[in-house]
């Protein structure tokens, strides 16, 4: 009956044979484990290193040198003809406060220029926090009070150590005689490092030791939210149309290929779309989050309907077969069925596209989302920045100060992340859970 | 009792060709439409004539007519890969769901074309209910497996109503006594033979006027496979059942008529006792006594 003329091996020889590749079979299988245990090791390090790099150079961001000194709330500066209105006190003198101050403290130094260069120790912004201590409780006035006034960022410097003292003068933020100063200010104990509170509440400023990222936070939420409330159900809806309703011809496969080249067009293009369409035809803000997530929400889209898709088709049949066969509607079964499954899968898709646009600048700098932004937005329309934004904008700044807090402002979107990532995971346990 | 007058009573348009013979002699010859024995019944639920279902190019069923009675199980025997699942399907369009799948003929419930444009599939489904060949049970607590019909075609009007027909559902499928304290378990955490009848009792559960069972028995131990037939032929009393089965016995115990399918052919249809007394085509007969292939 064999069609072969070679006789069949016996059990035995081939037992014989799967014994001899059983060792070569095993050694693949370690050497791979190998390969694999490497590659992960070599990321970990990177990781660990390129977060060791940026908490050593960004936690200084979170503390600020402050100095402290008896200020004298001089009536005669504040208030000379005594008057107590909210408006003339606002329009007060008080970095001639910050200079008697100085002055007091520094009895010896005589003269203009001494005098600007002793007054260069504190920052230009502290006057402004006299000024609002004086117009909150003006009963103040004819005090004097123990204040820690924000260093200059030149003093910070110092105090952090960024600088070496025994550089030559020219090469350090600090001369000589403020130096001296500066020792003498901190044998005293009137130097200090304090939490800097203002880098997470305030706005960006030119000036380091002022500039704050709650800014690009909120703008980064507002436009990330309206990225999220747009894409999503836009995405699972595109995805579940095309998935379960369009009958497959032409156009199904025009739209599929181009929304697989959508997801690798650079996303420059598409800021200069939001540019040409949403500035330029509609009308729609500069610099505003609207625009933002509308860019934004097109970059996305791709990978949100890629992944639905790819949730979708892994939805087994033989459910919708079950729902169908009971008699419920194609979109009951969508409904109550495919889309609960699919779920998770779609969220991670979702979560890989807003990290994608969390971390996007490109786009937002073509639709002017690049401009310098005191004022924390207040809406969706307002002029905003975002965070990889003012990551961009310090990195590129010319004052030394700014170093850290650009370090500073990639941990906070680190976090950012870690929030949004973290809000996902739990998201998807729960829809998980539901079998 | 069968006769070809009562064809013409049961208002199908029969076309010359005669798919009736009714002669004693075995025969051989395989001819698309030509089915040994008697297709029609009187006053059947289903009838169908000249259907013809295509995969693509695949002709899967070819000109197949039959009548199905109305409190009576049919029985669908033939080797594997023969069209009895497709032809099962199209009975509740559900090869509608199959891209691709092309299904032409007629196909009448009560009379009325089920392909018919005014006609809704989702209220088909709902009187013609299927069972599927594997167990797919929804990926929800045994309880919403059953409450899902009712509830989607709002059969209950209210929580104590819906509780009665998920508890009468599982009884007549004989899985309550397993399953009812853990009703709030997932479905798919019950063993096969469970899940197929927790399938049964979520079918059963909408009432539906005929009942397509593909291989209900398939991974079910005798004792909950003797369940299953009881429970079919307490069915028949009030539904029609169609049931594909690979079981000769099971076929000879639950069914009044069989059908023997031979590559996507109906060969011959009779009387269950007749067809495994005394087949009258060749392939029925070497199908039956297992000299097939
Ligand atoms: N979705 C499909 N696409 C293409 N061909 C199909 C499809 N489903 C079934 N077929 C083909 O149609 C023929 C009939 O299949 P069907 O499932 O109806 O067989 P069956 O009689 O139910 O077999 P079994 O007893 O093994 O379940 C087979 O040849 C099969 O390959
Ligand atoms: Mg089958």
């Amino acid at each position: 009956m064999n069609s072969t003329n070679k006789p069949r091996k016996t059990p035995q020889e081939t037992q014989a044979i799967v014994e001899r590749s059983l060792s070569r079979r095993y050694w693949a299988e370690r050497r791979f484990r190998l390969y694999g245990l490497a590659a992960v090791t070599a990321g970990m390090l990177f990781l660990v290193y390129l977060f060791f790099v940026i908490f050593s150079n960004g936690m200084g961001a979170f503390r600020q040198t402050q100095v402290r000194l008896p200020v004298y709330f001089d009536p005669a500066i504040i208030a000379p003809e005594g008057q107590r209105d909210i408006e003339s006190l606002r329009a007060a003198d008080y970095p001639a406060l910050i200079r008697a101050a100085l002055k007091a403290k520094f009895p010896e130094v005589e003269g203009r220029a001494a005098t600007r260069e002793l007054t260069r120790l504190i920052s230009g912004s502290a006057s402004f926090d006299l000024q609002q201590m004086v117009v909150g409780d003006p009963g103040i006035i004819g005090t004097t009070e123990e204040i820690w006034l924000l260093g200059s960022d030149a003093v910070d410097l110092m105090a952090k150590g960024r600088v070496e003292r025994d550089v030559p003068e020219d090469q350090r933020p600090l001369s000589d005689t403020q130096m001296g100063y500066f020792d003498k200010l901190e044998s005293e104990g009137a130097l200090a490092l304090k939490f800097n509170a203002n880098f997470l509440t305030g706005g960006d400023s030119r000036e380091p030791e002022k500039a704050g990222i709650w800014g690009a936070v909120v703008g980064s939420f507002y436009t990330l939210v309206l990225t999220l409330l747009l894409s999503f159900p836009i995405g699972v809806a595109t995805a579940v149309y095309l998935e379960e309703f369009a009958v497959r011809n032409r156009w199904t496969d025009l739209i599929e290929v181009n929304i697989n080249n959508l997801a690798a067009v650079p996303s420059i293009v598409f800021g200069l779309l939001g540019l040409a369409v949403f500035i330029g035809f509609f009308g729609l803000p500069r610099s505003a989050p609207l625009v933002g997530a509308l860019v934004l929400t097109l970059l996305t889209l791709p990978t949100i309907i890629i992944a639905s898709r790819a949730a979708l088709k892994a939805v087994p049949p033989s459910i919708r077969e079950a729902a169908l066969g009971m008699g419920a509607s194609k979109i009951q079964t969508v409904a109550h069925h495919v889309l609960p499954l699919a779920m998770p899968g779609m969220l991670t898709g979702t979560i890989i596209g807003m990290a994608r646009a969390l971390g996007e600048s490109a786009p937002l700098l073509m639709i002017g989302m690049v401009a310098f932004i005191v004022d924390i937005p207040q809406g969706f329309t307002d002029a905003a920045t975002a965070l990889p934004v003012q990551v961009f904008l310090w990195s590129d700044s010319p004052e030394r100060g700014f170093m850290e807090k650009t370090s500073g402002a990639i941990i906070v979107l680190l976090a950012f992340l870690v929030v949004m990532n973290t809000a996902a995971v739990i998201l998807r346990k729960r829809f998980e859970r539901r079998w | 009792m069968e006769s070809a007058v009562q064809v013409e009573r049961a208002g199908i348009n029969l076309k010359p060709g005669g798919r009736v013979s009714d002669d004693t002699a075995l025969q051989t010859p395989v001819e698309a439409g030509k089915t040994v024995g008697i297709i029609a019944v009187d006053d059947p639920i289903f009838s169908c004539r000249d259907v013809d279902v295509f995969y693509g190019e695949k002709h899967a069923i070819k000109k197949v007519g039959i009548d199905i009675a109305r409190n009576q199980v049919l029985a669908m025997i033939g080797p594997s890969g023969c069209g009895k699942s497709t032809f099962l399907r199209c009975l509740n369009r559900m090869n509608d769901t199959i891209a691709g799948a092309r299904v032409e003929g007629k196909i009448l419930l009560d009379g009325k074309d089920i392909h018919d444009k005014r006609r809704d599939v989702v209220q088909l489904r709902a009187r013609v209910g299927m069972v599927f060949q594997k167990p797919n049970p929804f990926p929800k607590s045994i309880y919403e497996n059953v409450a899902y019909g009712p509830r989607i075609h709002g059969l209950a009007g209210d929580r104590v109503e819906l509780d009665e027909i998920v508890h009468g559902s599982l009884q007549r499928a004989g899985l309550w006594e397993e399953v009812k304290d853990r009703l709030q378990q997932p479905g798919t955490s019950l063993s096969g033979g469970q899940q197929q009848r927790l399938c049964i009792a979520r079918t059963i559960a909408v009432n539906p006027e005929v009942i397509l069972m593909d291989e209900p028995c398939s991974a079910l131990d005798p004792i909950a496979t003797a369940r299953i037939e009881d429970l079919m032929e307490e069915l028949r009393q009030s539904y029609a059942i169609v049931i594909v089965t690979h079981s000769m016995q099971q076929a000879a115990r639950v069914s009044q008529r069989t059908a023997y399918f031979h590559l996507g052919d109906l060969i011959e249809v009779g009387e269950t006792d007749r067809i495994f007394t005394n087949p009258r085509h060749k392939l029925t007969e070497d199908y039956i006594t297992g000299r097939f292939g």
